[in-house]
């Protein structure tokens, strides 16, 4: 049998504020447990929670840029479960009024668009994290609440997806539309983007959708694309063998490959939702929600539109650069120093991505400035060293971090454009190569570029090789 | 057997004075904050044990204050407004170093690392707190009955409970224990021990004052309150506590009026509404009688009595179980055993551990409320439940909006009886519940009461009469209780505090 995959994701993403969602303490990660608390986030009795306008800003910012309707009214609800990372057990969060519905988001899978709806972003908190002791015998458990109140994104998207294909560039595109709107660091390694998947399968042909299943503990990319394809294959088993898809919530593991139910339907909880007393509802005013559109930076669509339109780069140069934000950041610093779009985008993607890459460089730690880059461009273009030197020179920019101008000194790499000097040299490869000259007059054209050849290496390669090429044409008598 | 314990021989006769008395009198230096303080303690030490209104006494750390504010005093700097006056402290708001337990084994021991926001402002105006005060179980309850450790009693009369939940604290300043008390107010817990116990009691607008420190009961209806000995002082403590605090999302940026600045403006022209649904079967005659006898003051001092009607009085009683429970059952879902108070030493896993934490923690009044209340919010009874008790909700704030067009304010009995013994109602919850039948609506509107004594029962009990304003109307409230207190002598009474030997 046939079967259509459908799948519809959730994403976690956490704000980039620099403070929590309802008190001062601070986001940083990576710190040592419990020293970002206070009773607010700790859940202490009588404590009460106050809204870090920013972080609601942020949110707006990213319903805004996901296309999604934003009424003038929103609210927080309380969604209670226990668990000991949940500091109150239950999590301020929203759900009767979500504050962008009704979104969508247009991915590019193999050159075609593909619109995938969004049902809404709200806006919660986030909770702490258990660290269990190493020893299987320990009978307890360590609660860090570091994390506990960092302010956390949540988009929901309806189940428009039909392969992993969509599913990775949906993925990818959501990731971009984040970086580049400033609203997240995105930082899978870090947890401060998650995703989780529901999927189901239809039957060819039909309308009738399957059961549901959700598949929770995706901690990369890769592993939601895996437990997808590993899904849909154990569904489509289950449906050939006659039988029928439970709707439940399975954990994948990402080790074994595999996934194992966590609970069934009628395990689900119910979250007893209601309006949180403790907040005031937000009231999103028209003057408010302009000021806040007008301050979300150019997104990447828009980018790269911009990029091949002033800077005439190619859809595909266009696409390479603006795929990290960083990137086109580092673009359009360079491009301000000097006004030479071509070229820089060649060194970017021809040379700096290679390096990035070949030495698994963290992109959004370039190992050179732009000023750097743009200096060297500037360089080739004067002549004042040709383009091989170029390439050792960057080479060594990017090892020592010192800029092209010092290497060039320090190693004396000019490019020697004198004619007297270059027509001396020349004088003595053709007197010390009579067999060439002779090869030459024979009609063997590549006897020139033998020379040439002989000519760059007494100069160390610095010989400006227009001029080269001019004095010895001469020379032999063309 | 019973034994006059009363002591009044005090040279100074301190007990006899109000804060606004001592206060100046302290300034003075007639008297020093060190003395008073000790006088309460001693008093505390004698009569406590019959009345039982404290949780814990701050006896170190209020002399300590005491000698500061001397010290102060003695060299000329400006004290706070309230300076040297002793204050009780519900313990069900948080005090920075100082035990704060709801009266309930779940938070035995647990010391808050901070201070609510009126204990903050209570320190920066130099009071001394005095004390903790007894309370129903994290403030649910009309009789304090419910405390996980003692039963607080009546000063008027051992056998009587002193109302609920700010029972302990009605009954400190009721014993002259202290010279005035904190409380909280969720459905008339302010109000209604002052009636019983015959002081001054305001539960001011939802919003007037910080519930940042209050350990949260129903959110939506909480607001820290005065238990005071008269009006006066009643206005001189709201005037510390009131105010914006930016922790607190619902408190609101309204300026704060001078209280006590023209309190004495009488009622001359005010149109006062009696409400038909609050006189209604179910209400004591005694009660009854001393409202009739209130309102004809009231007319002779030329205000004018208008009969009105408040038509969804009767849902509200309803309305507030289901929303202060479910409020109180997610407010309530912190007290899981993981990171501070009472943990059951024996469990196995987690869940285990939450059970029996919180089964053992908790006691039956509280257990009662969490599961009506989870049950109000659980999945396909919200709409019916919570969201309903909602709209209903909606509908009596509408009815004062409508009311307070034609009048410019309502007053009401505070409570529908005297007072009722302990063990009368615990048996009987719903009886209970309908102890707030008249205080429950102004805590559904947001809107302010004062609750001012204004009578005596048969059985020689106080009668509390409510007064209700629109928001932020304090100063009008004040004023108007002002104006009855000044004609009449209630608020002097004091209870000669008998206790038979076998409570001892
Ligand atoms: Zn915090």
């Amino acid at each position: 049998m046939e079967y259509e995959v459908i799948v519809g994701l959730e994403t976690h993403a956490e704000l980039a504020t620099i403070t929590k969602l309802f008190c001062g303490c601070s986001t940083k990660f990576g710190v040592e447990p419990n020293t970002q608390v206070c009773p607010v986030c700790l859940g202490m009795p009588g404590v009460l929670p106050v809204m870090n306008k920013k972080a609601f800003e942020y949110a707006l910012k990213a319903a805004i840029a996901l296309n999604c309707r934003i009424d003038e009214f929103t609210n927080f609800d309380r969604k209670s479960y226990y668990y000991p990372d949940l500091p109150k057990n239950y999590q301020i969060s929203q759900n009767y009024y979500n504050l962008g519905v009704d979104g969508y988001m247009d991915i590019s899978v193999n050159g075609t668009i593909r619109r995938i709806r969004i049902h809404n972003v709200h806006l919660e908190e986030e909770a702490g994290k258990l660290i269990h002791p190493e020893e299987i015998s320990a009978d307890y458990s360590l609660v860090d609440f570091n994390r506990a109140g960092v302010p956390l994104l949540e988009i929901v998207s309806y189940p428009d997806m039909r392969n992993v294909d969509e599913v990775e560039s949906y993925m990818q595109t959501l990731r971009k539309i984040l970086l580049y709107a400033e609203i997240s660091d995105c930082k899978m390694q870090e947890g401060s983007l998650r995703f989780e998947a529901s999927i189901s399968l239809r039957k060819k042909g039909s309308d009738k959708l399957g059961n549901r299943v959700e598949i929770k503990n995706l901690n990369s990319m890769k592993s939601v694309l895996k437990a997808i394809e590993y899904e849909a294959k154990r569904q489509s088993e289950v449906l050939d063998r006659g039988g029928t898809v439970d709707r439940e919530t399975r954990l994948w593991d990402e080790v074994s490959e595999k996934s194992a139910r966590m609970r069934s339907k009628e395990e689900a909880q119910d979250y007893r939702y209601f309006p949180e007393p403790d907040l005031l509802p937000v009231l999103i005013n028209e003057k408010w929600l302009s000021a806040i559109k007008a301050s979300i930076p150019e997104l990447p669509r828009e980018r790269k539109q911009r990029f091949m339109e002033v800077f005439k780069l190619s859809d595909y140069d266009a696409g390479v650069i603006t795929e990290e934000k960083v990137l086109a950041d580092f673009f359009d610093e360079c491009v301000k120093i000097l006004d030479r779009p071509k070229a820089i985008c060649n060194w970017i993607i021809n040379d700096l991505l290679r390096e990035v890459k070949d030495k698994k460089l963290d992109i959004n730690n370039l190992p050179i400035k732009a000023k750097q880059l743009a200096v060297l461009v500037e360089i080739i273009e004067k002549g004042t060293i040709s383009s091989t030197i170029a390439k050792e020179v960057f080479s060594e920019m990017i090892q020592t971090g010192k800029g092209p101008q010092t290497i060039i000194e320090e190693k004396k790499l000019v490019q020697i454009s004198d004619e007297g000097l270059i027509e001396a040299v020349i004088t003595k490869v053709i007197s010390s190569n009579p067999d060439a000259i002779e090869d030459y007059k024979k009609g063997k054209k590549n006897a020139l570029t033998f020379l040439v050849g002989q000519v760059m290496k007494e100069t160390k390669g610095k010989a400006n090789p227009k001029i080269v090429n001019e004095i010895l044409a001469k020379k032999v008598g063309i | 057997m019973s034994k006059d314990i009363e002591s009044r021989d005090v040279s100074l006769r301190l007990f006899e004075y109000t804060a606004h008395h001592l206060s100046a009198k302290i300034l003075s230096k007639e008297i020093c904050a060190t003395d008073l303080v000790k006088h309460f303690l001693e008093r505390i030490k004698s009569v406590e044990p019959h009345i039982r209104a404290y949780i814990t006494i701050n006896e170190e750390d209020a002399l300590k204050k005491a000698t500061e504010i001397d010290k102060k005093i003695g060299n000329g700097e400006t004290t706070g407004l309230l300076a040297g006056i002793p204050v009780a402290v519900k313990d069900n708001i948080c005090t920075k170093s100082l035990s704060t337990t709801c009266a309930s084994k779940i938070l035995k021991n647990f010391i808050p690392p901070y201070d609510a926001f009126v204990v903050k402002r209570l320190k920066e105006e130099d009071a001394i707190i005095i004390g903790k005060t007894n309370l129903d179980e994290f403030a649910m309850g009309s009789s304090t009955e419910n405390s996980g450790y003692k039963i607080t009693r009546n000063p008027w009369n051992p056998e009587y409970v002193p109302g609920g939940s700010s029972g302990g604290s009605a009954a400190a300043v009721a014993a002259d224990l202290s010279m005035m008390a904190l409380g909280s107010d969720t459905g008339g817990s302010v109000r209604q021990p002052a009636a019983l116990c015959g002081i001054a009691g305001v539960k001011p607008t939802y919003g007037r004052v910080s519930r940042y420190g209050l350990v949260a009961f129903g959110s939506s209806l909480d607001q820290i309150g005065t238990l005071t000995n008269d009006v006066k002082d009643a206005a001189i403590l709201l005037q510390v506590i009131a105010g914006y605090d930016s922790r607190d999302s619902t408190s609101m940026q309204v300026s704060v009026p001078d209280y006590l600045n023209g309190i004495d403006s009488g009622v001359n022209g005010l149109r006062i509404g009696i409400p038909k649904e609050y006189f209604a079967a179910g209400l004591n005659a005694d009660v009854h009688n001393a409202l009739k006898d209130a309102l004809k003051l009231y007319e002779r001092l030329g205000a004018k009595v208008i009969d009105m009607s408040l038509p969804h009085t009767e849902y509200a009683v309803a309305v507030y179980y289901i929303v202060a429970n479910a409020e109180a059952s997610s407010n309530l879902a912190r007290y899981d055993g993981v990171r501070y108070g009472y943990r059951a030493p024996k469990s196995n896993g987690i869940i285990d551990m939450y059970s029996r934490t919180r089964s053992e923690g908790f006691g039956n009044e509280v257990k009662r409320r969490i599961m009506l209340g989870n049950y109000a919010l659980s999945a396909g009874y919200y709409d019916a439940y919570y969201l309903k008790a909602s709209k209903v909700r909606n509908l009596i704030k509408n009815d004062f909006d409508i009311a307070f067009q034609q009048v410019d304010c309502i007053i009401c009995p505070t409570s529908p009886v005297p007072g009722f013994k302990i063990g009368e109602r615990a048996k009987n919850p719903l009886e209970m519940y309908l102890s707030d039948i008249y205080t429950i609506p102004a805590n559904l509107a947001g809107i302010p009461g004062i609750s001012v004594p204004c009578g005596f029962s048969k059985e020689g009990l106080p009668i509390g009469m409510q007064i209700l304003a629109k928001h932020f109307e304090e100063k009008k409230l004040l004023q108007i209780a002002y104006a009855f207190e000044r004609e009449t002598d209630f608020h002097l009474k004091k209870p000669v505090l008998k206790v038979s030997s076998e409570q001892r």
